[in-house]
Order: C-alpha cells, then sequence, then structure tokens
C-alpha cells in the first residue's frame, strides 16, 4: 500500500469504527474457526504486496492462476467421477458419458480394490462392487475399457495402494488396443501419504510405500510423459475433519515429501514436477477456500522454484483438479445440497481451478442416481456459461479481505511446515500420529460448535423440517458380488499360473533389490496376476501398517 | 446365594476356556468387590501355572506394538497368551478411550489369545488389585502367558508392573532425555530394557546413557537387566527380546528366584487386603464411635497429641475385634 | 441381599468393520462418549465381524457401536449378530451409523440392530441415547 495515505486510512478507519454498532449474537468464523474482522481495508495488505504476492496471472507466483487466461481461454474440465458394480455395467456407462460428448474419464474403484483386496477374499464380503468398480485381473480392466480407444481419452483413477498395479493394467490394455505408452494420458491420484493421514486405506507401511509412488512417477516420466502418475490430495484430508489450513498445509508437505523422495532417487527436479498434479476440497465457506486455492498456487510456485530450484516454469505450476465437499451434504431436506455444491463449485471456478467434479444430491447414502449427477454437471454449466463469473480472470483479486485471508492461509501452511519439520518430517509425523490427531481435534472443534449451535448447518441443527423427504437412492445389486467371484475363478482357473507364480516372484526379488517395481508389475499384470496377488508379493517384503496412535 | 451360584457358573465357565466367561468375571472384578471375592476363592485353587511378563514406559513408547509382536512369536511357540492393557482415564469425565487394542487386533480371534483393556481409575480396590486378580483370571483360563502393559507414569501403575515375574521397561531414543527423567522407582524394578525405535538418530546416546545409570547403580545385582534394541513396528529385535524374557524366566527358576518373588508378591497382597479391612472393618467403624469424636476435638484443643488419639482408636478398634464384630 | 453395583462403567467397543476408512464419525462419537464417563474401546479400522465379536465378549462390552460408510451395512450388521449369537453372547447390544437409508435402517432395527443414527445426529443425542440405554443396567453376572 502506499505509504503516504496510510494515515489518513487509518484515521478513517478508527471514525468508522467509532459508529460501527453492534454484532448480532453470533460468532463470525469461518467453517474452520477462523475468525474474521468486521471490515478489511489497505491497512491489511502486506507491504509491496502487488508485484510479489499477488501480481498477474500465468506469472510467478501465480496467485491469480497459472494461465495468462484462465477461464477465457480454456474452461475447466467438467470431470465427474463415475463406476459401480462390474466392469461391463461401468463400461456402458463410460460409453454413454463419452456418445455426450465427454473426452475425460474418472474411475472409481470399490472398496476391495482400494485396499487391493480381490472380490474372493472374506474381507471383500458385501463390498463388491458397491461404491465403486470392482477390478481383479486385467481381464476385468480389458472388459472396463472395451471400445474406448485409448489414445483418444485421458482417464482418471481414483487409486492410492495397488495404484501401480492399476497403471500397469492400463498400459496393458493399451498394449492389446495397440496403443503405445507414451499416447496414453491421464492421472492416477496414486498420493499414499494422505492414506495415513485421512482417508486411511493403505497396505503398506509409508517408506516403501512412497518408494512405490516414485516408481510410477520414474516410470511415468520415462515412458507414459502425458501420464500424471501423482495427484497429490487434500480432499480427504478435509473429508476427515481438518480444517482449510489443515487440508492446505499437510497436502503440500505431502507433495514435497514426494518430490524429496524423487530428487533422492535422482531424478532432476524439472524431469517430473511439471507432472505433478494437487487435488482440493472446496467446502463451503466460499472466501476461505477461495484463499486456499490462491495460497497453494503461491506457496507451491515459491517452494518449487526458491526451495528446489526448478529452472522450467512449467515445475512451478500447481493445476488442480477440484471436488466440492462431500461432507458438506445433508441427509436432511437433501435438495439443499443441490445449492450447496453450487456455490463450493463456484468458489472452485473463482479460486482458478483446472477441473471440477461436482457432488450429486444424494450422495451422502450411496452412489448418485442418473438424474442426480445430471443435476450436478448442469451446475457447472450454469456457473460457466450463465453466471459471467469466467468473464474476467481472477474478479476476486485485489479484494482486501481475499487478498488478507490468502496472506493468512499462507502464513498458516508456513507454522505447520516448521512444526512438520521439528517432527523430522511427514512420515515420522504419521507414525507419531500427529496429522491424524490434529485432524481428529478440528472434527471434535467442529462436531461441538455444532451441537451447542455456534455453526449452523441448515436443515441439521436449524431450520429443521418435520418430515424427512425421501429421494430416490441407486440401489447396487447384491449378485455383482456373487458373479465377479466367479469371473475371478474363472481367470484363474484359465491362465497359466506357474507363469503368474514366476513373475510374483520376480517381482518380489525386484522389490527387494530396490528396483523400480514398474517393469515388474507390468509383467506380472500380463499374466493375469489379481490385484491382491501381485500387492501380497510387495506386502511379503515391506510389511503391513498398523495404525498408529489414536486419540 | 445368588452370588455364590454365579461365581460358580463363571468358575466352571473359565476352567472350561471360555472367553465370554473369563471376560464376564473381570468385569464383576472391575465392579463389584464383594461378588469378585467369592469368584477369586473359588478360582484361586486353579491359578499359579502362568508366567507373568509386565511391560511399562512412557506414553507413545509403542508398548503395545510390542505386546502384540511377543504375543505373535510367543504363539510361534505354541504358547497361549492372555493380555491386560492398562490405560488410563480421563480425569474429568471418568471415561477412557482404550485404544491398546488396535495394535492387536490380529491376535483378537485367535483362541489362544486373550486381550482385555482396563481403565486406570474407579477401581475401589485398587487398580492392583483388580489387575492380579484380573491376572488371575486368565490365569485360570490357562493362558501359559500373562503380559500386563501399563503407561509408567503413576504409583500405581508401577505397582501393577511389580505383579510380574519378568518386567520390562520400554524407553525410546530422543524425547526429552528419557533415561535422566526416569524414576527411581522404575529403574529398579526392571528385569529388562527395551530401547524401541531403535532407528531414531538419537539411539546411541539413550544406549549410552542407560548403560552408565546401569554402571552407577550401587547395589548387588546377581541378574544385570539387559538392554535390546528394537524396532517394533518393523519386528525387529523382537525376537531377543523374547528371548531375554525366557533367559530372565530360566534364571529366576533355576536361582529359586522366581518362588522367592511370588512368595514377597503374595505377602504384600496378603498384607494389603488384611490391611484394606482392618481399615474398612475396624478403623472407619471405630472413628464412628462417640469417643473418636471427642478425642479428635481434644487433638484440636491441644489437649492431646495425634499420636495418643491414634492408640486410643487402635484401643477401641481392637475391643471390636475382641467382640467379634 | 442383592448389593448395589460399586464404581460400574458403560463400556462401550467402538467398532469399524469392512474395508471403508472412514473414522471421523467413530473418532467423534468415541471422545464424545468418554467425556461422558463412558469407556470406549476402539478397535482400529478394516476388522471383520469376527474380530469385532471376538473384541466386543473379551472386553464384555454392554453394547457395540459400528460405523459404516461402505454401502456394506445389510451384510455386516447382521453378520455380527449371528456371531454374537453363536458366541453366546446375544445379549450385547449392536447400535450403529453411516450412511444408511432409512429404509435399510428399518430392516436393520427389525433384525436386532438397536437403533441407527444416520449423518447429521449430534452427539448428545448419542450420548444421550447410550446412557438412557446402559446406564441403568446392572453387571451382569
Amino acid at each position: 500500500m502506499i505509504s503516504e495515505d496510510e494515515a489518513a486510512i487509518r484515521d478513517r478507519y478508527r471514525e468508522w469504527l467509532e459508529h460501527y454498532g453492534r454484532d448480532r449474537d453470533e460468532k463470525f468464523s469461518t467453517v474452520s474457526d477462523q475468525v474474521i474482522e468486521p471490515l478489511y481495508s489497505p491497512l491489511d495488505l502486506r507491504e509491496d504486496d502487488f508485484l510479489h504476492g499477488i501480481g498477474f496471472p500465468g506469472q510467478f507466483p501465480f496467485t491469480r492462476g497459472i494461465y495468462n487466461n484462465m477461464h477465457r481461454g480454456r474452461l475447466w474440465t467438467m470431470r465427474q467421477f463415475a463406476g459401480f458394480g462390474s466392469a461391463r455395467e461401468t463400461n456402458r456407462r463410460f460409453h454413454y458419458l463419452l456418445q455426450q460428448g465427454g473426452t475425460g474419464l474418472s474411475v472409481a474403484f470399490d472398496n476391495p480394490t482400494l485396499m487391493a483386496v480381490d472380490s474372493d477374499d472374506p474381507r471383500a464380503l458385501g463390498e463388491v462392487g458397491r461404491t465403486g468398480v470392482a477390478i481383479d485381473s486385467l481381464a476385468d480392466m480389458e472388459t472396463l475399457f472395451e471400445g474406448i480407444p485409448l489414445d483418444r481419452v485421458s482417464t482418471s483413477m481414483t487409486i492410492n495402494a495397488p495404484a501401480n498395479v492399476l497403471f500397469a493394467m492400463y498400459i496393458a490394455v493399451g498394449e492389446k488396443q495397440g496403443v503405445p505408452p507414451e499416447k496414453l494420458s491421464g492421472t492416477n491420484q496414486n498420493d499414499i501419504l494422505k492414506e495415513y493421514i485421512a482417508q486411511k486405506e493403505w497396505v503398506s507401511p509409508p517408506g516403501p510405500s512412497v518408494d512405490l509412488v516414485v516408481d510410477s512417477i520414474e516410470y511415468a516420466s520415462r515412458h507414459v510423459p502425458r501420464w500424471n502418475p501423482v495427484s497429490i490430495s487434500g480432499y480427504h484430508i478435509r473429508e476427515a475433519g481438518s480444517t482449510a489450513i489443515q487440508e492446505l498445509a499437510f497436502t503440500l508437505a505431502d507433495g514435497m515429501t514426494y518430490v524429496d523422495a524423487c530428487l533422492n532417487r535422482g531424478m532432476h527436479v524439472d524431469s517430473f514436477a511439471p507432472r505433478l498434479s494437487f487435488f482440493w476440497n472446496s467446502h463451503i465457506d466460499f472466501f476461505e477456500e477461495v484463499a486456499k486455492f490462491r495460497a497453494a498456487r503461491r506457496i507451491w510456485a515459491r517452494l518449487m522454484r526458491d526451495k528446489y530450484g526448478a529452472a522450467n516454469p512449467r515445475s512451478w505450476l500447481m493445476r488442480f483438479h477440484t471436488q466440492t465437499a462431500g461432507v458438506s451434504l445433508t441427509l436432511q431436506q437433501p435438495e439443499n445440497n443441490i445449492v450447496r455444491t453450487a456455490l463450493e463449485a463456484l468458489a472452485a471456478v473463482l479460486g482458478g481451478t483446472q477441473s471440477l467434479h461436482t457432488n450429486s444430491m444424494d450422495e451422502v447414502y450411496a452412489l448418485p442416481t442418473e438424474k442426480a449427477v445430471q443435476i450436478a454437471l448442469r451446475t457447472q454449466q450454469v456457473i460457466a456459461h450463465e453466471t459471467g463469473v469466467i468473464n474476467t480472470v481472477d474478479p476476486l483479486g485485489g479484494s482486501y479481505f481475499v487478498e488478507s485471508l490468502t496472506d493468512r492461509m499462507e502464513d498458516g501452511a508456513n507454522r505447520y511446515f516448521g512444526q512438520i519439520q521439528e517432527l523430522g518430517g511427514v512420515i515420522p509425523g504419521i507414525e507419531q500420529g500427529f496429522f491424524q490427531k490434529e485432524i481428529a481435534d478440528a472434527a471434535f472443534h467442529y462436531q461441538q460448535q455444532l451441537d451447542n449451535k455456534e455453526k449452523v448447518i441448515v436443515g441439521v441443527n436449524d431450520f429443521v423440517a418435520q418430515e424427512t423427504d425421501e429421494i430416490p437412492i441407486l440401489k447396487i445389486d447384491p449378485e455383482i458380488e456373487r458373479s465377479q467371484v466367479a469371473r475371478l475363478r474363472e481367470v484363474r482357473a484359465a491362465r497359466d499360473n506357474d507363469l503368474v507364480e514366476r513373475r510374483l516372484h520376480c517381482l518380489s526379488e525386484a522389490v527387494s533389490r530396490h528396483e523400480n517395481s514398474m517393469p515388474y508389475i507390468l509383467e506380472a499384470v500380463r499374466a493375469y496376476a489379481t490385484v491382491g496377488e501381485v500387492t501380497e508379493a510387495m506386502k511379503s517384503v515391506h510389511g503391513t501398517w498398523r495404525e498408529p496412535v489414536f486419540v | 446365594m445368588a452370588i455364590a451360584a454365579a461365581s460358580q457358573n463363571l468358575v466352571d465357565g473359565i476352567l472350561a476356556g471360555s472367553h465370554r466367561a473369563a471376560a464376564k468375571a473381570i468385569s464383576l472384578i472391575e465392579n463389584d468387590e464383594r461378588a469378585s471375592e467369592q469368584l477369586i476363592r473359588r478360582l484361586y485353587p486353579q491359578t499359579g501355572n502362568a508366567y507373568t511378563v509386565g511391560l511399562t514406559g512412557p506414553p507413545g513408547a509403542g508398548k503395545s506394538t510390542l505386546v502384540d509382536d511377543i504375543a505373535q512369536i510367543a504363539r510361534g511357540d505354541g504358547e497361549s497368551v492372555g493380555i491386560i492393557a492398562v490405560d488410563p482415564n480421563s480425569p474429568f469425565s471418568g471415561g477412557a478411550i482404550l485404544g491398546d487394542r488396535i495394535r492387536m487386533m490380529r491376535h483378537t480371534v485367535d483362541p489362544d489369545v486373550f486381550i482385555r483393556s482396563m481403565g486406570s481409575r474407579g477401581h475401589l480396590g485398587g487398580l492392583a488389585v483388580a489387575t492380579s486378580q484380573a491376572r488371575d483370571v486368565l490365569d485360570a483360563l490357562g493362558m501359559g502367558y500373562v503380559i500386563l502393559e501399563t503407561v509408567g507414569v503413576g504409583q500405581s501403575e508401577l505397582e501393577v508392573a511389580e505383579l510380574a515375574d519378568t518386567t520390562v521397561v520400554v524407553l525410546m531414543p530422543g524425547l526429552g532425555d528419557s533415561v535422566q527423567t526416569i524414576k527411581a522407582g522404575i529403574m529398579e524394578i526392571a528385569d529388562i530394557f527395551v530401547i524401541n525405535k531403535a532407528d531414531h538418530p538419537a539411539l546411541a546416546r539413550t544406549a549410552a546413557d542407560l548403560r552408565e545409570l546401569l554402571r552407577l547403580d550401587p547395589r548387588q545385582r546377581a541378574w544385570t537387566p539387559p538392554i535390546v534394541k528394537t524396532v517394533a513396528t518393523n519386528e525387529d529385535g523382537v525376537h531377543e527380546l523374547w528371548q531375554a524374557i525366557l533367559k530372565h524366566r530360566r534364571f529366576l527358576e533355576e536361582k529359586g528366584g522366581l518362588k522367592e518373588r511370588r512368595r514377597r508378591r503374595l505377602e504384600r497382597q496378603v498384607v494389603e487386603i488384611a490391611a484394606r479391612r482392618l481399615r474398612e472393618e475396624v478403623l472407619v467403624p471405630s472413628t464412628e464411635a462417640s469417643g473418636f469424636r471427642r478425642a479428635v476435638q481434644a487433638v484440636t484443643d491441644r489437649r492431646l497429641d495425634p499420636y495418643a488419639a491414634a492408640d486410643q482408636l487402635m484401643e477401641e478398634g481392637a475391643k471390636r475385634v475382641a467382640a467379634g464384630s | 441381599m442383592v448389593e448395589p453395583v460399586s464404581g460400574r462403567r458403560i463400556r462401550i467397543l467402538m467398532a469399524k468393520a469392512g474395508l471403508d476408512g472412514h473414522d471421523r464419525g467413530v473418532k467423534v462419537v468415541a471422545r464424545a462418549l468418554r467425556d461422558a464417563g463412558v469407556e470406549v474401546i476402539y478397535t482400529g479400522l478394516h476388522q471383520t465381524p469376527e474380530q469385532v465379536v471376538s473384541a466386543a465378549v473379551q472386553e464384555d462390552v454392554d453394547g457395540i457401536g459400528l460405523s459404516l460408510l461402505s454401502g456394506a451395512h445389510m451384510t455386516l450388521f447382521p453378520r455380527i449378530l449371528e456371531l454374537l449369537k453363536e458366541r453366546g453372547a446375544a445379549d450385547i447390544v449392536v447400535f450403529g451409523g453411516g450412511t444408511i437409508p432409512q429404509e435399510d435402517a428399518e430392516i436393520l432395527k427389525q433384525a436386532g440392530v438397536a437403533q441407527i443414527f444416520t449423518p447429521g445426529t449430534s452427539t448428545d443425542t448419542i450420548v444421550g441415547w447410550v446412557k438412557e440405554r446402559f446406564g441403568g443396567r446392572t453387571a451382569a453376572a
């Protein structure tokens, strides 16, 4: 700000405050309980803020967006996540989506696949095909992408602990279609650190699991150059109950951990950094979210350029996908969820997202019905084509409040980075339960605020309706579990089991020698080894992870 | 009589190996002193076969994971294992979140492992008595080893550790010079030291500090506590720990120390029970007599000193005992 | 003469069965129950019905609170009830919460699940229910 005006502004501010009046009996704080002042002014901006902190879109530090023209140049990708039941059924849904003009697919896997448990494992009981598609072997993956030319779509796979196995299967399907790996494009979620912190779908301990992530980053940078091998995710951290600052800080700390691990492997930062992508939650507190997205871009750009010495400007860019907050949806008066999702989507758009998934109103219970999915997609289209919010780049930039909140988010994240460093880094922090406890504390604090109505959720703890509105719910046929198990048995009977055995053995050996696992996984899945078997072969070397201290 | 019949049913169940009966018996011990006395009287002749290992140390040292690993190895040797994991209750609400089990869930469905979580507060007869009796239940259930896991912070947890035949004190490197700050009491009860999380950079210093502390110990020891380094999360060093426990057991058995240890422990227990009864059945009722109130008034007025008043109270108590009250 | 039960606390096993890792709800409820004086035994994540029931038996809890957000509630709740019966522990009360549609909740209640708490339930409601349901019980012998 311009210093000669400062005294005058201060005077006017004091004058304004004298006649301010009294607040209603309410706590004015964000959903993360950051207290918000009644008014922001140039006094809240940092010195020299504009060029160093705010600047121009497409320019360092990218607070206002990673591209010069942002959504005037290209709209965000409206990428809706889909997958349920069997590979056959999901394949039909994919064909439908592509006929509707989509070019991007996003695969949701069921819990057994996410946990690398085969469909016939007793632990999978009741969960096969429930919350996503069941994939056991390459045979399922072939069905999933049958009739879909993999050189003409981009595919996002929400998969973590067994990410390399599914990635290898995707490459193998490409081979069968005659599509070479360098023509494949897409994204693996493959962010194992946030599993220990929040989503809790893990197999082995963090150390060796991060090695597997590095394997896929290294492999993709050499052989599958159009692939984003990891999508560093705050989404699940937030869903688990974190504050916005915790989501920001823990996710970026995870990102740094992957970068460090790649550098330790001997890779050059610019060889992989441009392919790192992020995945954020867009929660209900509008300005806090916008500030979070802007702060995230700025912190990452500074880290990549100044801490890691990346020379390629593409390494500085934080490209990210956003999903509206599932946790903000309510069971009560579910149609209200359409409104919540619309506001959250708007925050993501104004925060400069590259792609967006809008939740459907019925997702509190189950996978969405087709009707609900359609409304969710239409919400994005209304924002893009009717509201005019895309007419100018970063319309909220320069708002005293938004800029000040952006700074505050950055400061909060930096404080956490210091704490994490004191703990010895992200992995020791996980082992000591630091993140888990911070998140549990925040979740408990928020629940207490709801219980004493310090915070209001419409239809839940205030404005409650007597009657609950029932909306249709997608039912998953329990028959899917039986047929998937039967199909898996057929695959096991038809394949060359000696070959599978040998390739799994080679994989275990390679992993113990600390070789890159990807080529060996690829060999194993080509022989129709299952997700469970391949994972087991690696787990025999890496061991199992036991959840650390609770509370 | 209902209590007696119920106790007998539980005892029969426990001797038949029923986890349900053992679990109910432990609840009785935790909740109902009178009923548990009946139970222990019936059960006691069937105990004395289990070997008890105590594991204590500061919060966060990885005790539960170590217990889980020890159980795994003991099972591999064909031993059955009972585990009692004591966690502190909230001083505010009296409630607790008992989470030690989380690390041991792989043993939950094994019929030869029995795991019980206990809150440290609210035991009328004291935590040590309740734990000791719960230990007896698992002993009678046929468990070859009973492991008592406690947080080594308070006096009552120390008493629990003293119930063990072999006491393992778990430390970890780094955190606030844990060796310097351990209570003298813990040093004295340790038969084996474990430095867990031995992959920590401060390991060497902690181990050196501990060795120095042991060297400076003026007492003559027939058994020098070994220092075992473990990384419980990888099961590193856990076999060595198990071997150390077995070695200590052999040492005690061969030198007659085990019998002596147990005799001293039972002696303490009997004295404790008697002292408690004296207090509750003799002293406390005696304070209700009018003579005691007068004596206290006299002490208040400085006409009598506290010792003389105590003598009077003892006399009153002795009269009650003589009258067979 | 029946002696009054002394020093008894309500004991609840909070359990996560199946493969889903969503533990926000279970942890919030566990803390709220602790703060209300309940002894909560937490199983950790990814438990099989057999593990849940064995733990409940060994811990001799009054109730099992099962948290399920995986859609597998129609399989896992009935399995746990069945195993409790097999172990002669059908007196252990089963309740739960998570993403469970009303229609399914009704079926589960008829099958013997004591209560289902749906998303948005305040912890006060859950704590109140637990105290009401278990507070008056005497320790079974």
